[in-house]
């Protein structure tokens, strides 16, 4: 039903902490010597928290696009079909809460998955660079 | 039916970012996490219905084809206007640095 409202939640919290993070790179690295210290990682976390920024406003978008086919969303208030009576706000917020929930976690697992192989595969190819030199 | 159209949608997309010498330039990530997302928050979606309530785990129906073909439509347009947006922002960029 409104399911999709759960991913929008995590994306605004992500947005901010992507902002935020971003802010704290680009001082490190105004402020740091040349080269890239061992426990640093080979790829920005601005850059992997956009990865996770982008399925997750993506993701949402399109479901919307699928809500609104279905007439579950409407383009006056109160916006959500299910908001026009108590039972159905009530199966509305259990949606949200099992389905949406589940769907951000799982994007978020999935993007943790992605985020340890790009940073293996970075780290290989680095240590093939500098064997190679 | 959409659900298999935008995970086609999201395969293609990856072959297609892996193989483009252009993925940077078109930011070809981003159309393949788009679809990605939405492929995976379906498949959770299907999942829990499948086991909730039973009955089909895919929509074999021509509603939900045309469903497909319209979201895979407006991932690509949401995709486009990102880039016209990061294109518009590079220029402001550029423009105050002259």
């Amino acid at each position: 039903m409104a399911c999709f409202v759960a991913p929008v939640a995590e994306a605004i919290v992500v947005s901010v902490i992507k902002k935020v993070v971003e802010k704290k790179e680009k001082n490190i690295k105004s402020n740091q010597k040349e080269g890239r210290k061992a426990t640093e990682s080979y790829i920005s976390w601005g850059r992997k928290l956009s990865w996770l920024n982008t399925m997750l406003w993506g993701g949402a978008f399109l479901l919307m696009i699928e809500h609104i086919w279905y007439g579950e969303i409407v383009f006056y208030p109160p916006f959500l079909t299910e908001m026009n009576s108590t039972s159905e706000m009530i199966q509305m917020f259990h949606e949200i809460a099992q389905v949406g929930t589940s769907m951000s976690i799982f994007i978020t697992v999935v993007w943790a998955v992605i985020v340890v192989i790009a940073e293996t595969a970075m780290k290989h190819k680095s240590t093939k660079i500098i064997k190679a030199n | 039916m959409y659900f298999i159209i935008t995970a086609f949608t999201a395969i293609a997309t990856t072959t297609i970012f892996y193989v483009s010498s252009q993925r940077t330039k078109y930011k070809l990530g981003t159309l393949c996490l788009i679809f990605w997302g939405a492929t995976l928050m379906w498949f959770v979606d299907h999942v829990i219905a499948y086991i909730n309530e039973g009955g089909e785990f895919l929509e074999m129906s021509f509603d939900a084809t045309l469903l497909g073909l319209i979201v895979v439509l407006w991932g690509f347009i949401s995709w486009g206007i990102f880039l016209l947006i990061e294109k518009f922002q590079q220029k402001v960029k550029t423009n105050c640095k002259s």
